[in-house]
Formats: C-alpha cells, structure tokens, sequence
C-alpha cells in the first residue's frame, strides 16, 4: 500500500519497520513531526526531551541496551546535542542509533543555515541524505542496519523541502527484534578515559575505511545513465530539481553523503563530458571531487546562500533567467497571533524603552513593528547569559534598563544555566519568562512545566516559580500579561531592584485551548477618536482604514480576536468593547 | 498525460494548508503522482503562505519552478503579486470574486469554496473531490464545506491580471 507521507512521517514510519524502540528529541522546525508520528506507535517508546543533548544522551543510553534508538532534532539542535556526538562516535553502539540532523536552507524558521553534513565528516559519522520521502523511510531502514553492522552512530540528514514534502512511500509492517534488551558492561567501549578512547579512534579510523569501500557499491549510490554530454553529481532534494530541469542528463545521486566513494565518481565522471555538481549549501560533494583531481563546475558562490531550486540549477547549467518577483511584491512577515500573552509585556517594554536580551520562540516575533522589543536573538537560551554579560560591562545606571525575555520551552531548554550563573556571578538584570506552558513554534509540544508527555500522559510539573528561587534568585513574581497596567508596573519595579529580578507570566498560549477564547471585541465609531492607540499593539485582528491623512476608526475582525481585552485597556476614549455575543461558532 | 503544476497562495489561518491537502488526494484518488510542498513552524504565524501542488504520471521536484505554475490559486488577494513571476506565460491565476465571501454561509470556508473555482480548470472528477473533502474535513464542517465548494464552482474567476 502507498501513501501521501512527508519526509518527516516517512522517516517516523521506518523507524517503526525497523524495529525502532526508543525515540527523543526536541521541537524543532523542520523536524518535530517525525516525534509527533512515532508518538502515535505503542511499540516505541518516545519523549520530548529538555533539550536536543538530553534527547541524544537518552538515546544513548537505549541503544547501549541493545536498542535500535532514534534522536531527532533541527540543524541547530545537533550544535547542542555536539557533545555527546562526537564521543559516541567513538564508543560505537549495541542496538542501531539513527541520529536525524533537519537542515533549513534559506531559513524558514532558523537563525542560520548551517550544512549539518560538516558535523558528519568532522565527528567521523556515517551519513544518509534522502531524496524524497519514499527514500527517507528506506535510508531511516537501513540507517539502522549500517548503525550496527559498523559499530556507528548514523546521521540521517534531510532539509525542510524533504521533511515538509509529501509523496508517495509503500508502507510495510513492523518486524519485532529478536534480541536481549540489556546493558552488557564493556568498560573499554563505553568508558571513555583516555586510554579508552585512543583505542577506540584507531578502530573509528578503520570503520570510516571499511564505510568509505562500501560507499563505492552501496545501493544508497545510484548512477543513472541517459545521455552523457553532460553529467551531474547531486544529492538530497537538488536531485529532484535536477531530474526536473535536466531530463536528459545522465546522474550520479549520492545517497551516502559521508564518507564520499571515490572510484564511483571517478568512472562516473570518465563517461560523461561536461561534469557538474548540484548541491544545497556548501561545496562539500565539489571540494571532494575536486581533491581527486577531478575537472568539475560547481554552483556559483552565491548559490551558496539560501535554497538551490530548479531555476538557479537551470541558470546556471543552461544559461537561462531566473524571473524574479516584482520590486513591488512584499510577502506578509509572520506575527504574533491575536490574542497572544506575549503582545501585553512587548507592549510594555517598548512603552518603558528597554533593552530586551531575546531568545528562540514565538516572542521574537516581537522584534517586528510596531512592538519592536527585542534586541538580539542568537540561539537557545542566550537572552540570560546575554544580559548577564552586558550587565558586567555597563555603567551600573543602564543595567537595570536590560531586560531578558525567555519562553517556558526555551528556558528549560537552556536558560537554567544562564539564571544559574546570573545569580551566581551577581548581575544585575532583569529576566522575563514567558510562561505560555507549551512549546508554541512549533505547534505546541508539551514540557517539563507542562505537566504531560508526548504520550498525554500526565507527569510531575515543574515548577517555575521554585527553579527560580531554587537557582537563588530572590525576587520573583507571578503576573498576569493580560493586565497591561500590573504588568507594565511590575516590569518597572523589578528594573529597580538590585540584583536579579524574575518575572514569570501565567497565561497560555492561545492556541492551546480555543474554547478559553472570549467573545471578540468591537470599536464603537461613536467613541473613537482614530488616535489609533490600539494599533500600537500589533495586533493582526485590529484594522487600519485610515489612508494618508484620512483619519478613520480602525475596526476589529471578530474572527481573528480572541476577546483577549488589551486593546480595550490602551483605548482612552472607551471605544473598545466586547461584543455581546459572540458571532462565529466554528472556531 | 502532463504534469500539473499548482500553488496555493494565502496568509496563515486561511486554509492554504487544508486546500493543497484536499487537491494533493484529489489527484492521488485520480491516479497521479503527487508532490506537495509547504513550510510549518515560523512561516505559519500569520505570514504568508505558498504551498506547491504537482501531479502528473512522475512527478520530480516538489517545488514549482518561478515561470512553470500552470494555475495560481489566490486565497488573498494582496498575495498574488509576490508569486506571479511563479506562472508560465498562458497560465491561470484564479482569485477570489468580490462577490464569493459574502455568498459563504461562513467565512472559514472561503479555501474550499475556491477548490470549488480550481476544480474547473482540473481534470479531476466530481465525485472524487467530495470524497477528498469529505475525508479531510472534520465531520460536523463536511456538509458546510461541500456547499461552499459547490458555491465556489458556480463563480466566474477573474483569471487574468
Ligand atoms: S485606541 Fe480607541 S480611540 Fe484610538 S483609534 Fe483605537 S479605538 Fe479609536
Ligand atoms: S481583544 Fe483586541 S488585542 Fe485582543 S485579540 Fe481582540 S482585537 Fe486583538
């Protein structure tokens, strides 16, 4: 039977087939579907982990017992997850480990666009690059298999157009293991001291040899041969675009994408004329070829940046124009949902002019006009550590103007640490956590704080309010976002204070629970004095029909508010009221 | 038989994402290959939203290439513009009649009732879109979204610019 599967589900699917029994990782765009799919599977067991190093260490710990074990995460997350990485390359494993890297050329929903295939070659790991979705299940198969027979970790990497495509993958049972699920002590594999650990990097050494042989005959290499006045070298989604814009041209589709076969691309490339390599990102498959002395063209270095897409591979091999959009065209930037809790705090921090150490989630949407609130976004948990290193150097008035502004997720992720070491080395600041209790980007996983699993499952809640006390930070408060007058006044006496000061909101995000929602708010034109005070807030349901120097009373779409109330409390002239009843019942 | 090439413009909450999966197993249902591409995660807050639809016998790249779109189907209109260089030069850009909104008994059906204008540009059967909407659509909205599907097919679309 086939079916219409992402490249995420297909990946979750052959985990499944293949016998997979533990699977972690944390939310993260492109990658989170591939934990939601298994999820649904009671065979594996699976979690949201805190944070992407958790989710391989557990991961670990399964697949020393015999496991095959999965850990998923995006592109940035293998950064954080970088530790254990590297070691367990060289302990090797019992039971298969799949470690699933999700790169986001052009950026969709990244600060960067690392190439994850670095990590492969740089920790000595093999690595598998699908092509569609139908491969990703297969790779994510074998994955498992080439994880055991080399004694390996394996690296499954995809990019956004082939985690979030879908096509048609044939879909097969499970095949149960026949296998004791135990730790067996081997302390000169495990243990690495050392001692240990020289050993083991003479046989990672070997293992990368006996791989690099089986790239040359391995299935996962395919060369297609059509016409050969040209020949193109690609891998992953390029593939597909090359196959769309060069029907004719004869391919060699690596599959295996570390460690590269060498006597394949050359006997490929001795039968075709012109020789090319189509790659997302870096030049890594060119450089390679390249090194075998090899006459090659790769992509142009601005190709570089950003997705590769048939028309820039059309460009470039067959001379032609990209079209481009109009000048005119402006695509609509992502915003804060109405009736977000977050808006109330950016409003009032934009307000007091404050300088706000930002994080990884949904908030730093508050960086957009008109709440323009956020000053730097770097990686997870960052905003603390931030604002712990300016309050260090600045003169001692404008350290309390430095606010941190985190997200429930995010802060467990990695923003203990950070309140740790503020506290701990006496800074003065000033943290904000946005407690939403869910993990929002990404479509709304639960956390430690959320109290349930990935499964529904309730489980113990961490408590905030206490972590914080806990790390030693004295003063901390509850308060509610939607109270735009508390919270702007908490946020003003918690610049004041000395020392560390937490303020930790309480609502959630409005997402979670739609029947919360209250009935949406109307401007009475009467009322309105088109100060346009309420736009202010940024929020999408509020209207602006005024045009130049037309004045006119901006109106709320009932069907994007959630009665949430804000723009009722920055109205002066009472303009801004509920409606009576709420007029749409399909939300 | 030739390859069919879709995108679906919109801003996030429209229905772009339920549109392109009621024509991906339309076309399934039909018999094609099919390719479907669209972005999760900060691209759906509100922003804008492209989703690629492409089905034929084989279907390769699951993105349209800029000057390959055979139809844009506009669920915003202040979309179009940042997608039409996406169109090839005798292609369709289908948008929403003035009109159609206020024919939808609500609102939120508005991407169903423009499958309804696709559908008439497309080589798929009748009964095979019901049946893809009937099976991608909650049950209590199913007969909602047939009318403004069978709404959406009476209107004129304004398909040139
Ligand atoms: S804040 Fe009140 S008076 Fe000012 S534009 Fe908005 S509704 Fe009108
Ligand atoms: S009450 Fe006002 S601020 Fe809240 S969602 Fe509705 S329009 Fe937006």
């Amino acid at each position: 039977m086939k079916k219409l599967l992402s490249g995420n589900q297909a990946i979750a699917r052959g985990a499944y087939e293949a016998g997979c029994k533990f699977a972690s990782a944390y939310p993260g765009t492109p990658s989170t579907e591939i934990l939601e799919t298994l999820a649904a599977y009671d065979e594996i067991y699976s979690e949201w982990s805190p944070n992407e190093k958790v989710a391989l260490e557990a991961a670990t710990g399964a697949a020393f017992s015999n496991a095959r074990s999965l850990a998923a995460m995006k592109h940035v997350g293998v950064n954080v997850a970088a530790d254990p990485l590297f070691t367990l390359s060289y302990t090797g494993t019992r039971g298969g480990i799949v470690i699933i890297t999700a790169d986001d050329p052009g950026m969709h929903s990244s600060q960067n666009e690392q190439d994850n295939r670095h990590y492969a070659i740089a920790a000595k790991i093999p690595m598998l690059e699908p092509s569609d979705s139908q491969e990703a299940k297969d790779f994510t198969m074998r994955a498992f298999e080439l994880s055991e027979e080399y004694d390996a970790p394996v690296l499954l990497r995809t990019t956004t157009r082939i985690a979030h495509s879908e096509c048609l993958v044939e879909i097969g049972e499970r095949v149960e293991l026949d296998r004791d699920y135990a730790f067996e002590r081997d302390q000169a594999k495990f243990v690495m001291v050392p001692a240990h650990a020289r050993a083991r990097h003479v046989l990672v050494e070997e293992r990368m040899r006996q791989l690099a042989e089986y790239a040359e005959t391995c299935k996962e290499n395919v060369v297609e041969e059509r016409k050969t006045d040209i020949g193109i070298i690609t891998s992953g989604i390029a593939y597909q675009y090359v196959r769309e814009v060069l029907p004719e041209a004869s391919i060699l589709k690596i599959g295996l994408v570390n460690p590269l076969p060498r006597r394949l691309i050359r006997d490929f490339a001795a039968r075709v004329g012109k020789l090319y390599v189509i790659e997302e990102l870096d030049p890594i498959i060119e450089k390679h070829v390249r090194s075998l002395g090899i006459e090659v063209e790769g992509k142009p270095d601005e190709f570089r940046c950003g997705e590769i897409g048939p028309a820039k591979i059309r460009s470039f091999i067959l001379g032609a124009s990209i079209p481009g959009a109009s000048p005119a065209a402006k695509a609509h930037p992502p915003v804060m949902c109405p009736g977000c809790p977050h808006r109330g705090i950016f409003h009032a921090l934009n307000r007091l002019k404050l300088l706000v150490m930002g994080d990884i989630g949904c908030y730093t949407l508050g960086v957009a006009p008109p709440l323009n609130s956020i000053d730097t976004c770097v990686d997870m948990g960052a905003s603390i550590s931030h604002a712990v290193g300016a309050s260090h150097v600045v003169p001692p008035e404008r350290q309390k103007a430095m606010v941190a502004v985190i997200g429930d997720s995010t802060f467990i992720h990695s923003g203990i640490t950070g309140l740790i070491n503020a506290v701990y080395n006496k800074a003065n600041l000033t943290l904000i956590i946005l407690d939403n209790r869910t993990t929002a980007m990404t479509g709304g996983q639960p956390h430690p704080a959320t109290g349930r699993t990935i499964k529904g499952e309730e489980t113990f809640r961490l408590d905030l309010v206490n972590i914080c006390r806990a790390c030693g930070a004295t003063s901390v408060r509850v308060i509610d976002p939607y109270d735009l007058t508390a919270s702007r006044a908490a946020i003003e006496t918690a610049t004041r204070e000395d020392g560390v000061s937490v303020l930790i909101t309480n609502r959630p995000c409005m997402l979670i629970d739609k029947s919360a929602w209250n009935p949406p708010y109307r401007i009475d034109e009467e009322k309105c004095s088109a100060c346009k005070a309420c736009l202010t807030l940024g929020c999408p349901a509020i209207v602006d029909h005024s045009t130049g120097a037309e004045k006119a009373a901006p109106e709320i779409n009932s069907l994007l508010c959630t009665g949430c109330g804000l723009c009722g409390q920055v109205c002066k002239f009472d303009a801004i009221v509920p409606r009576e009843t709420a007029t749409d019942t399909t939300r | 038989m030739k390859t069919t090439k879709i995108l679906i413009v919109g801003v996030g909450g429209q229905g772009v994402i339920l549109c392109s999966n009621i024509l991906a197993h339309a076309a399934l249902k039909t018999g094609h290959d099919v390719k479907k591409s669209e972005l999760h995660g900060m691209a759906q807050r509100g922003g804008s939203v492209t989703t690629h639809v492409i089905y034929g016998p084989k279907v390769y790249s699951p993105l349209v290439e800029e000057g390959y779109a055979d139809v844009i189907l506009a669920l915003s209109n202040d979309e179009i513009e940042r997608v039409k260089h996406y169109l090839k030069p005798d292609g369709v850009i289908i948008k929403a009649p003035d009109a159609l909104p206020g024919r939808l008994k609500n609102p939120r059906t508005l991407s169903v009732a423009m499958l309804g204008l696709l559908a008439k540009h497309l080589d798929i059967a009748e009964d095979i879109w019901l049946e893809s909407i009937r099976e991608r659509v909650k049950e209590k909205f199913v007969a909602l979204n047939i009318e403004a599907f069978n709404i959406g097919k009476e209107q004129e679309a304004i398909n040139k610019e």
